[in-house]
Formats: structure tokens, sequence, C-alpha cells
């Protein structure tokens, strides 16, 4: 492919999963206490879709790979700056109220809209990387929605693996039922690629790339837009923890041998002997 | 008030019937449309669907719809949503109900955008309150559970798997409304070509295992020598699924050491990773070994009914409050023994493993 991808990387930023979550009632419906205090990171997913869009980037000469990033104007910030040391790209920053409890139909309107208004999108050679599902609402609904509005008719989720092939075309394994892949073979762009965890680490951090992307970072920033998320009648009856404190019993100072009997007869298995 | 369902259902990969969550979200779709007095209409998709629509005739829904022939047998995005908008369309129902299986998470959530409706997935329950139909999710990854209402329809709602009693009436003789879908040539540019597993010499991912076996990065870190022996820790977990047929979870840290190409368990991969950032597998029992954190950790079993732990801190928190029973001991030895009762040869090899 001569031209190359045009990259749409769409990542929303979430709590870190080390952190303990509590709903509380806002006026705005349910949210998390002291949520603009939680520290924040990509979603890890979109996180990985982001690294594989880098790397594809990287293998097809006039690639391209633009960042979407909704959330609140002061939580990006702190985020990009991770992210803007790890892979190079250019940031789309939309200022919105983040979070589980936003619509996906509405997160998807706003995203697709800002995609559109993007200047030098050439959508002949779109493909639009995301998470298969995000860590926050985990609805693996959004990015569908964003193919959707965008008239992309070749979707795939929970992709592990895309393979550049000759002509325009790519191999894409995604992730079915009972830890296998599905193989299929998309004509070229464009398309949706819902990422799962593909097969790239995580790139260390760069000083150069992050110099690099804070010369478009912090001015996207500061240009984002305000977003309204339209949420239409959904509403929220209850948001709890799951209670399940369960009475552990504790089991100690047992020979391996004994340990190991009463295993055996719990998963029951005896019948294999 | 709801005055029709739509079951929405494809077939499984024999083309004989229909997946097992079908069957689960088909028995939570007649409860429903018992409670709100609606009208429970069928559409399957798939290359042949005779058979499968013959298993559940008798499930008292009013008809049954289906788009089917060869270019809907494979799951493809473009053929797959335009088979199901062109049922839903058919329908006509306010809410369409449908198992989240790998096919219709990847099809269904743009059709809510072409039916100017609403779409929610990994519903765990419907209810009716006060007349209204509320469905109850996961958010944060399992960590938060909520119960939420729309009134835009239709509203699609794709359940989880293990959530409803399954439907298991009698098989009989279906009549089906066929009805036809001209797939456009936008619609064929993607092909599927074939399945992979995963590059492992045998599957240890087995969704309708009795167990879950959950392996931790203790099996990797230093042992009572003071070194590490994770070609003891790989004999004695493949053995053990040899001989269990349980499916084998890692723990994020232990897949991510195979991810960066150390030399640690070689058949753990991402694809094993349960928790947080893993899945939530559905299983009866679930015995996790050397495995350590804290509730982001712990929510990989979140689902699993009977949990016990072999682990050397007993107030983990994969063990204390989280387990019905926590073993104090050493994971080495006590699957050894484990190992030795239920007779594994020793030679056995994780081929022997496979389904």
């Amino acid at each position: 492919m001569s031209t190359g991808y045009h990259i749409m990387v769409c990542a929303g930023i979430v709590p870190d999963p080390l952190q303990t979550l509590e709903p509380v009632e806002t006026p705005a419906g349910p949210g998390l206490k002291n949520e603009m205090m939680l520290p924040a990171v990509l979603d890890p997913w979109a996180s990985h879709a982001l690294y594989e869009a880098a790397n594809l980037a990287a293998k097809v000469a006039g690639s391209k790979v633009w960042l979407v990033s909704l959330g609140p104007k002061a939580k990006l910030q702190q985020v990009m700056m991770t992210i803007a040391q790890k892979v190079s790209f250019e940031l789309v920053a939309i200022d919105a109220p983040g979070g589980a409890f936003t619509d996906a139909h509405a997160v998807a309107e706003v995203l697709s809209g800002a995609i559109q208004k993007i200047a030098g999108l050439d959508r002949s050679r779109l493909l639009l990387f995301g998470g298969w599902e995000s860590a926050s609402r985990g609805a693996g609904v959004t990015m569908q929605l964003i193919a959707e509005r965008l008239g992309i008719t070749d979707q795939f989720q929970g992709v592990d693996q895309l393979t550049a092939q000759a002509g325009g075309s790519f191999e894409v394994l995604e992730r079915i039922e009972g830890g296998r892949h599905q193989v299929s073979v998309c004509a070229g762009p464009p398309a949706l690629l819902g990422w799962a965890t593909g097969s790239l680490p995580e790139p260390r951090n760069s000083p150069q790339i992050g110099m690099a992307n804070m010369r478009t970072v912090m001015p996207a920033l500061q240009k984002a837009e305000a977003a309204k998320l339209d949420s239409g009648s959904l509403r929220y009856r209850s948001v709890r923890p799951p209670q399940q404190q369960r009475q552990t019993r504790i089991v100690k100072d047992r020979p391996a041998k004994e340990i190991a009997k009463e295993i055996v007869e719990w998963i029951g298995a005896e019948g294999q002997r | 008030m709801t005055k029709s369902i739509l079951f929405l259902a494809h077939v499984d990969e024999n083309g004989e019937s229909l997946p097992k969550s079908a069957y689960e979200v088909l028995g939570a779709a007649l409860a429903l449309a018992g409670k709100t007095q609606a009208t429970l209409i069928v559409g399957l998709i798939g290359g042949e669907i005779a058979a499968a629509a013959d298993t559940i005739t008798r499930c008292g829904a009013a008809k049954i719809l289906a788009v089917s022939g060869p270019e809907f047998a494979s799951p493809r995005f473009a053929s797959d949503a335009a088979a199901a908008e062109a049922l839903c369309r058919a329908a006509g129902a306010e809410l369409i109900l449908a198992p989240a299986t790998s096919r219709f998470q990847r099809a269904l959530p743009a059709l809510a955008h072409r039916l100017s409706g609403r779409v929610d997935t990994h519903v765990s329950s419907l209810a009716l309150v006060d007349g209204a139909v509320c469905a109850t999710r996961w958010f944060y990854r399992q960590r938060l559970e909520g119960q939420i209402q729309r009134d835009e329809r239709p509203w699609l709602l794709l359940m989880d798997a293990g959530c409803h009693e399954p439907w298991n009436g009698a098989p009989g003789t279906a009549t089906v409304e066929q009805i036809a879908v001209l797939l456009p040539e936008t619609a064929q540019r993607s092909k599927v070509v074939g399945i992979r597993s995963p590059k492992t010499d045998a599957q240890t991912i087995r969704p309708e295992a009795e167990l879950l076996f959950v392996a931790g990065a203790g099996w990797t870190k230093k042992q009572a020598d003071g070194k590490p022996h994770p070609e003891v820790a790989e004999t004695l977990i493949l053995e053990f699924l040899a001989a269990s047929k349980a499916s084998l979870g890692g723990s994020k840290s232990l897949v991510d050491q195979s991810g960066e190409n150390q030399a640690v368990l070689g058949f753990m991969t991402h694809l094993n990773q349960v928790g947080q950032t893993g899945a939530t597998p559905r299983h009866p029992k679930g015995l996790s070994t050397c495995c350590h954190g804290e509730e982001p950790h712990v929510v990989g079993w979140r689902f699993i009914n009977e949990r016990r732990a072999i682990n050397l801190d007993p107030n983990c928190g994969w063990a204390r409050g989280k387990a019905d029973v926590v073993y104090v001991a050493d994971a080495f030895e006590v699957m050894k023994e484990v190992n030795a009762l239920l007779r594994v040869p020793a030679d056995a090899k994780l081929a022997t493993a496979s389904d």
C-alpha cells in the first residue's frame, strides 16, 4: 500500500485499576466517590490498540496515527503526560464527562462527529481502532456505533492480530469462544478493529517521542471543545458494589496429602483414579 | 408496555443447534414475555437453520423468522448485521433479546443505530419494576452492579451466559418464515477463512469445564530452596489440567511475564488471563493457586460459584472473604499429591489434555 493508513484510535480514560471504587449519587446521576481525585490511566484495551496502531504505522509508509480521547480536560492532560512518551500520535481531545455511567450512544455521537471534522483525513484509508471493551462501561458497543455512523461496513472485535497483505488487503485474528481465533481477510480499509490485547508489550517511555508529541498535545488540549453528552432516557435505578463476603474456612497445619485428598473429592475427579 | 419481544439467535458452529447461551436467553425471554403478557417472536440467522429451529419450535413463540443461506453461515459483521436488521424490522418488536456471543457482540451494537434504538450488553438479569423493564449489568469490569431503564425502542439487550436457566423443551418440526436479504457487494468485502487455536500444543481454555484452575505468579517465584522452578510448575499444572479437564486461567502478573518473553510458563497467554483486564469466566468451581492481589484481580472469579484457594498467605485478597476454603500450604506439594491421586502418568503430554 503506497499511501498508507489513516489510523484513528479512540481511547477513553479510566481510574487506575488498583483504586477502590465506591459509587455515589451526584446531581448528574451515579458517579464515583472522589472521582476527580482518582489517578487515571488510558483504557487498557484501547492502549493496546494505540500500540498496535503505532506499530502498523511504522511498518506501512505514509501512515498516520490520531488519538481521539474524550474525558475531563484535567484528566486528559494527566494521562497524556505518560502516554505521549510511548508512541507518536496527533491528539484530538474532547472535554466531556468520562466514566462508566455516561451513555455509549452519546459518546459515539460526539466521537464520530469529532472524527468527521479532522482536516486531511482520508476516509478511504481509514482504520478505526479502539478497545473491544472499555474498563469503565465495559459495553463493547461504542466503537461499533462510531463505525456505523461513519459508514464502515467491515468490523472486527476482540482483535489480537492484523497482518497487512499484498494488494491492500489484511488478515485479522479475532477472539472467539473457547480461547480460539477466527481468521478473516478484509479487502482493505475502511474498517473497524476493536482490539483485545494484541501481542505487543507496552512501549518504554521515550523522552524524544514525548518532546515531539508535546508540540501537538498541549495545543490540542488547550483547544479541546467542551461536549455535552445526551444520554436520552437512560436512568439508573441503583448502582452498588456486589455483596459477596464469604465465610472463609482456613485450613492450615495439615499435610499436603490430606489437603490433596480433600481437593480431589471436592472437584469430583475421583472417578478418574 | 411491551407488546412484543424478539428472541434473536444464530446457529452454532455445527449448524444443528443454537449456542448453549441462546437457550438461556430464550428462557429469560419467555419469563419476561410471561410477566409482560408480550408476544414472543423468534429470529434465527445461519447457513442452515432448520435443525436449530426444530429444537425450539415448542417454546411457545408466536412465529419463527429466519434469514439463512450460505452467505450467512460464517460470523461476519456485514452479513450478520444485515440479517439481524431484516429480522428486527420484520418482527417490529420493542425488546430484542440476544445472547452475548462473540458473533452477536460484534454485529448487533451497530444495529441499534440503524433501528434508531438503543443497545446494552453484558446484561445479567431482567426484571419488571412498576411495569417497566429493568436490566442489570456490571460496570468497571464487574466491580459495580447497576440496574438501568430506557424508554427508547427498540431496546437491544445482549445477555451474558450463565445468567438464566436454559429453556429445554422437546424438539419438534418447526414452521419457519424465511426473510429474504440480498447482500450488496460492500457487505462481502470480508471473508472468514478459518479458525485458529492458540499457539499452544493443546487447548487449555475450556468454557464448559466444571473447574477453573487459576495459576498465579507465585508459581514462578523462588521456592524453599531459594530458586524458582518454573519447569516443575509447568509439569504440575499441565498434568493437573490433563487429569481434571479443568480450564486454565492466569493472573495478570503471570500472563504479563509470558508476554515479555520471559521463560516462565510457556502455555500461558493473554487468552488465559482473568481479572480486571482479562476474562471473567463462569464455571461451577474454581481453584486458585499461588495467586496474590486485592479486589481488582479477584474479579476474575466473581462468577465462580464454589471457590477454594491454595495460598501461603491466608489473608490474601484471593482468599479471605472471597474463597470458601483456603488451604495454607505449598501449592507445589499439594498439586503433586493431587496429581498422584488422579494417577496421571509421569510422561503425560499436554496433547492428552485436549478435549
